[in-house]
This record gives C-alpha cells, structure tokens and sequence, in this order.
C-alpha cells in the first residue's frame, strides 16, 4: 500500500519534490538534476525495483515547457506504483539525466523516447533510434508531426533506384482510423469518425 | 483395343515410353505443383499462415508445405502482415535473393495496402517494392482464403508462357 504516512515521508526526505493531482497513483514532480539521486534512492531505500514504463509527452509547441518525462515505478514490497513527471528545461533541445544505470529497463524506453519525441537522455549508453531507421529526420510523436509522416527518402539507395519508392504521406482518407469502445462487436472495427471527406473529396467547411 | 475412360490421358500399350505434350505444359506442371513458400511472417497474419501449414489446413496438399526460410530455394514470397518503412529494405532484398522463376502474394490487407495502419510508418502495400501477383483480403485472411489465393496462383504460373520468359535475356522484375 502507499499510504499517507509514506507519501509524507517521502516528500519531507526529498524536499526538492512536488505532489501533483493524480486520480489513481501517487505522483511526484521531480526536478530533472534530482532525478538520478531520487530513483538510486528509491531501488535502494525505498523498495521500488521495477521501472514498469518510461515515456514522454510532448505539451504543445508554445508551451513554456514543452517536454516532460513520465516514468512509473513499482514496488513489489508496498505492492503499489508512484509516478514520476519531470519537466525538460530546454525546449529545442530537450535533455534528460538517463537512469538506465539504476533501472537498466529504461535502456530501450530511453532509446524509444528518444526515437519518437528527440529528447537526449545524457549519460546513456547507446542512445541511438530504436524504431524508426536511424537517418529518419523527424519525431513522430511530437505534435507539429502529422499522423500520415511526411515526405521521406527510404534508407536503401539500391532498393530506391529498382523500386522508386519512398516514403509517402499515408492516404487519412477521413482517418485517422479508431475502434468504437462500445456497442456490438461487429459494428466496432476501425473507422474514420467523419466519413464525409476523402482526399480525393474536399473536407467540407 | 478396350479402353476405357481412365486411357485417354496416356496409355503404355498404345503410344509405348514416348509421351507429346508442350513444353510449356510440362515446365507448368511441374511448378505449379512445388511451389516453396518463403514465409514473409511480418505480423499476425504468419500465425494464419502457420495454421494454414498445420495438419487442418494443410498446404502440403498443394506441394507448397515446404516452407523455406531461405529465399535462394523459394518460390514464392507470402509477404504475411505489415510492411514498415524500415522493414521494406529487408523484404526488397529477400525478393531480390529469391532465384527465378518467383512470385509474391500479398496476403492480408496490411501487405496489400497498409491496411489499418495509415501512419507514417507503413508502406501501403508491399506491391511499392516487390511485384505482387495475387492480393488476399482478410484481417487476418483466414487458412481457407490464403489456400484459395495459393490456387489462383496456381492457375496463374499454368497459364504462364515458361519458355518464352526463358528465352528474355532481361529477367529483372521491377516494382
């Protein structure tokens, strides 16, 4: 359980901490140069030995601070989650402490944030993409990027030159394409919410 | 002579050891009825594939149950769930290592157009990198459709002029 008592505890321990409204599990503010002494704090003294995810969000180009980190920790002995936000400080070139070191889980999570948001993580071992091919120029998940991708060279010069292929913005076709979440199963299958525009057919005003 | 209906193909006492028939038909014959599978398993659509390769479904009815994960003795590709930007290198250069005569079947709709996935991350359509002959729909296609579409590729390498296409000196398919 993370009762109150341990919630108090731990923000008096870690003074530079802050609680954030949370509807399920505890959540903490952590700022990003206390970050790796926190989560060495928390395996060692705290019983939190799982990283269960680490990802990022990306808050809007504009924001005054535009990334953050969200990472969930886990510990079989309190049998319970605490979340943790840290804010990045620079916006065009987002950086993070990595904590691979002390959860070496966070290896490929780091790795995937970095591949789908740019966000460095310093210190990291092989911070390099991990889904995309390593010459892709763009995060996918940042916000300004468009579902569809956007202009592309393939990586192979050979299989361009055969094929004369490249990588092309996906037809949306109305998309982008999701499941009801109720009603009959057979009514549930992906779909465009608005049906009325193609690209072919003009969005309607 | 009696002959019966069982005769009219061939008959040793009447035509002895020498049988006539084309070349193409004989060439045909003959591929058709062993085409090795490369299984192109990409996604979920190798698990029907793999059932379709099991003893209820059984491929190897139509000599097709040899499934090689090499592609210098396929042939023919089943491209066998999505294709990613980054995997089409891959699939282009395991077509490219397959010898000739070979064909490629775009089985499911994320092979054949992208499917679901309209993202920036999906080819839409493995035929953007490899000449596709027959197209399954089904997400995932089940066993059936996939043997159907095997069938229809069947009927399409015995209608195929083979020893024309041996003599093309240009043998390079393109996309």
């Amino acid at each position: 359980m993370i009762d109150e008592d341990f919630k108090k505890s731990l923000l008096k321990e870690h003074s530079y901490l802050v609680q954030r409204d949370s509807v399920d599990w505890f959540t903490v503010e952590c700022p990003s140069k206390d970050l790796v002494s926190f989560c060495k704090s928390m395996r060692d003294n705290q019983g939190f030995e799982l990283l269960i995810d680490l990802t990022a969000i990306d808050h809007g180009e504009g924001e005054e601070c535009r990334f953050s980190t969200v990472m969930h920790l886990y510990s079989l002995v309190h049998r319970g989650y605490v979340r943790l936000h840290s804010l990045c400080t620079d916006n065009d070139k987002p950086f993070m402490p990595s904590i691979s070191e002390i959860y070496p889980a966070a290896n490929w999570h780091e790795r995937e944030t970095f591949d789908m948001f740019g966000i460095h993580f310093t210190n990291h071992p092989n911070l390099k993409r991990i889904l995309m091919w390593d010459e892709y120029p763009y995060f996918p998940l940042r916000k300004e990027f468009p579902l569809a991708g956007i202009d592309t060279p393939l990586p192979a010069d050979d299989v361009v030159e055969v094929t004369q292929a490249s990588v092309e913005p996906a037809p949306m076709m109305g998309g982008p394409f999701v499941s009801a979440s109720s009603g009959p199963i057979s009514d549930s299958e992906p779909r465009a919410k608005d049906e009325s525009w193609t690209e072919r057919k003009e969005k309607p005003l | 002579m009696h002959m019966t209906a069982n005769d009219v193909a061939y008959n040793g006492k009447v035509e002895g050891d020498v049988i006539i028939t084309r070349a193409d038909a004989v060439i045909n014959w003959i591929r058709k009825h062993s085409v090795w599978p490369m299984p192109m398993g990409l996604a979920c659509c190798a698990i029907e594939l793999m059932a379709s390769a099991a003893s209820r479904y059984d491929i190897s009815r139509f000599g097709m149950e040899v499934m090689r994960f090499s592609p210098r003795q396929s042939d023919c590709m089943i491209v066998a769930g999505t294709v990613t930007y980054k995997m089409a290198e891959v699939v282009r250069r395991i077509y490219d290592q397959m010898g000739d005569p070979k064909w490629v079947v775009a089985m499911g709709a994320c092979a054949s157009t992208g499917g679901m996935y309209r993202s920036y991350a999906v080819m839409q359509g493995v035929d953007n990198i490899v000449p596709v002959d027959v197209y399954v729909s089904g997400c995932p296609p089940r066993p059936e459709a996939l043997l159907d579409a095997m069938m229809k590729l069947q009927d399409k390498i015995g209608s195929e002029p083979s020893v024309r296409n041996l003599r093309k000196t240009d043998t390079v398919a393109t996309g």
